[in-house]
């Protein structure tokens, strides 16, 4: 049940994020238009990039790249990346796999659904990852947790905190059960990390679900969670099907989960960065000289 | 034997539970219910017993026999007190210096508004993390249907062994074809494809032993992993506890083909 419906269209409600920019179309002036799906409006895809990928109109967040998500958290010209070199093979030489990691890489124009590195947040030093929505919708492979679990050992080694971003559909089924052994690879490297005494903070982002939930998401010292973001281990349509009664509203939603005892805090993509800037410094963080 | 065709002898509903092999393979197996926080989820059997004379911590994912059986276990499927409950029970272990055995068998950790609400990514995001670190020997013996996070949740070993017709797999075959292929037909070409059978997996490594089957007279098969079980605990129980957990992180970190 893992990585389900990562291909598939949403057909319920509550999977069909208010928040993904779908729809790209130029408009009457040869500019991307995107419509906002929470309120209908038409926005330019620049405008709506300048604005933290939040609708101007009604406030409801588009989903966000891993490069985009880096600049907007990270000091100007701080972040250098690591392990850019490790990318997806196709290990049970699946069907179709090398093709649809083809389309993801041009599609997303990354190598792999995680970006990983080192930067400073208010001139704290701190190893950083973001997910990338556009790559097969941050699916976890062998290679997404090979840099993930390189980050934390590198993070361990260094003494740095680590702050992520998490967004997923859940394993990369192409990759069979060599998906599945990185929840436990990667769940063995933040164990160590936080058994150095390190601080490990982790920003749930829409849609974090599956076997990213069931790892390394939900292993923070401290977890956060952007506003309205969809945050389980089953999709809302796997519950669907086998409890065959429909969802309530806002289930499984951030606000859910902070009522049920799951997230620290929720915090908005304005504050993040200052937050986190707190939160590093209150856990022994010095700027750097 | 297919891969379709180990899918449905895993899943055969005559076959042995986890139940089954704690009473075939231990003595003095002593029921410890509850996860001190929620509940007492009857998917999971914990308890302690002895191998051979060795106390152990068993836990085991129980799908029952009998329909009533079934529907009181949830078919195998855990829900988050279940995978709190197997926690509490390895954290015992730690502290008396036993090791564990885990039986997993299972369709996959349950789906459903419950097991939501109260946080079913996080208790399995939390039994991953602290069994990689766990300073006791740990056996898993997938003897059924290997579902997902929801077995490796009991699966996270110094060595996992393999029933030659279980299966073990990151999503099932009919949801694999549905969401990939938009094609339910085609579930045996998916089978094939996740490579889930014990053949499979001990070539890549993620099994370290598979044992075989000899129809449907198990107890041959019980006498060979009472002792197999004896054996490598006790020879795993020799190792220093710390070097023991470095060694199943080791164990789980050469995991992923990766071009560097």
């Amino acid at each position: 049940m893992l990585g389900k419906g990562i291909f598939k269209k949403p057909k319920n409600t509550l999977e069909a994020s208010p928040f993904e920019a779908t729809a790209k179309k130029p408009g009457a002036s040869g500019e991307v238009c995107v419509k906002c799906p929470a309120c209908r409006t038409a926005l330019f895809l620049g405008d709506l990039a300048a604005n933290g990928r939040i609708c101007p109109r009604c406030g409801a967040y588009f989903r966000m790249g891993a490069r985009e998500r880096l600049d907007s958290v990270c000091d100007a010209d701080s972040f250098e990346e690591l392990f850019s070199g490790v990318v997806s093979g196709d290990p049970l030489r699946f069907p179709d796999y090398e093709n649809k990691l083809a389309q993801a890489r041009a599609r997303s124009g990354e190598p792999e659904a995680v970006v990983c590195g080192t930067a400073r947040l208010g001139g704290v030093p701190m190893a950083i990852f973001a997910m990338e929505p556009e790559f097969m919708l941050g699916s976890m492979g062998a290679a997404l947790g090979e840099k993930v679990t390189l980050l934390f050992e590198q993070a361990t080694l260094n003494r740095l905190p680590v702050v992520g971003f998490t967004v997923s559909g859940g394993a990369r089924m192409q990759e069979g059960i060599l998906s599945l052994m990185q929840m436990a690879k990667t769940s063995g490297a933040v164990r160590r990390h936080g058994d150095a005494g390190l601080l490990y903070i982790c920003v749930l982002t829409d849609p974090t679900t599956g076997g990213v939930t069931a790892s390394f998401a939900m292993q923070g010292d401290i977890t956060l969670a952007e506003p309205g973001a969809l945050v389980g281990f089953a999709g809302p349509r796997v519950i669907e099907q086998t409890m065959r009664q429909k969802l309530p509203e806002r289930f499984q939603r951030a606000e859910f989960l902070l009522e049920k005892g799951f997230v620290d805090a929720i915090v908005g993509r304005r504050e993040m960065k200052q937050t986190l800037s707190l939160l590093l410094r209150l856990h022994g963080g010095e700027a750097a000289v | 034997m297919s891969a379709i065709e180990s899918v449905r002898a895993a899943r055969a509903s005559g076959r042995p539970t986890g139940l089954d092999f704690i009473r075939n393979i231990f003595e003095d197996f002593f029921e410890l219910h509850g996860d001190r926080r929620f509940g007492d989820d009857r998917a999971v059997v914990a308890g302690v017993a002895r191998l051979d004379g060795l106390p152990v911590t068993v836990i085991a994912l129980e799908k029952g026999h009998t329909t009533k059986e079934k529907l009181e276990r949830n078919f195998g499927s855990a829900h988050p007190e279940g995978y709190r409950k197997a926690l509490r029970q390895m954290k015992l272990a730690e502290k008396f210096r036993r090791p564990v055995v885990c039986f997993v068998d299972t369709a996959g950790a349950y789906c459903g508004i419950g097991a939501e609400e109260r946080g079913q990514g996080q208790a399995i995001a939390e039994i991953l993390m602290e069994c990689m670190g766990l300073e006791t020997p740990v056996i898993s013996v997938l003897i059924g249907e290997g579902g997902s996070g929801g077995a490796l949740a009991l699966a996270v070993a110094d060595e996992v062994w393999m029933l030659q017709n279980a299966v073990y797999s990151v999503i099932s075959p009919e949801g694999c074809a549905s969401i990939l292929w938009k094609d339910a037909s085609r579930t045996a070409e998916a089978a094939e494809c996740l490579k889930l059978t014990a053949g499979d997996l001990l070539a890549l490594g993620v099994v370290e032993r598979v044992l075989p089957e000899t129809g449907e007279d198990f107890a041959p098969l019980y006498a060979r992993l009472k002792r197999d079980l004896a054996e490598t605990l006790r020879s795993l129980g020799a190792t220093d506890a710390r070097a023991l957990a470095a060694l199943r992180y080791e164990r789980f970190r050469k995991f992923g083909v990766v071009k560097a």
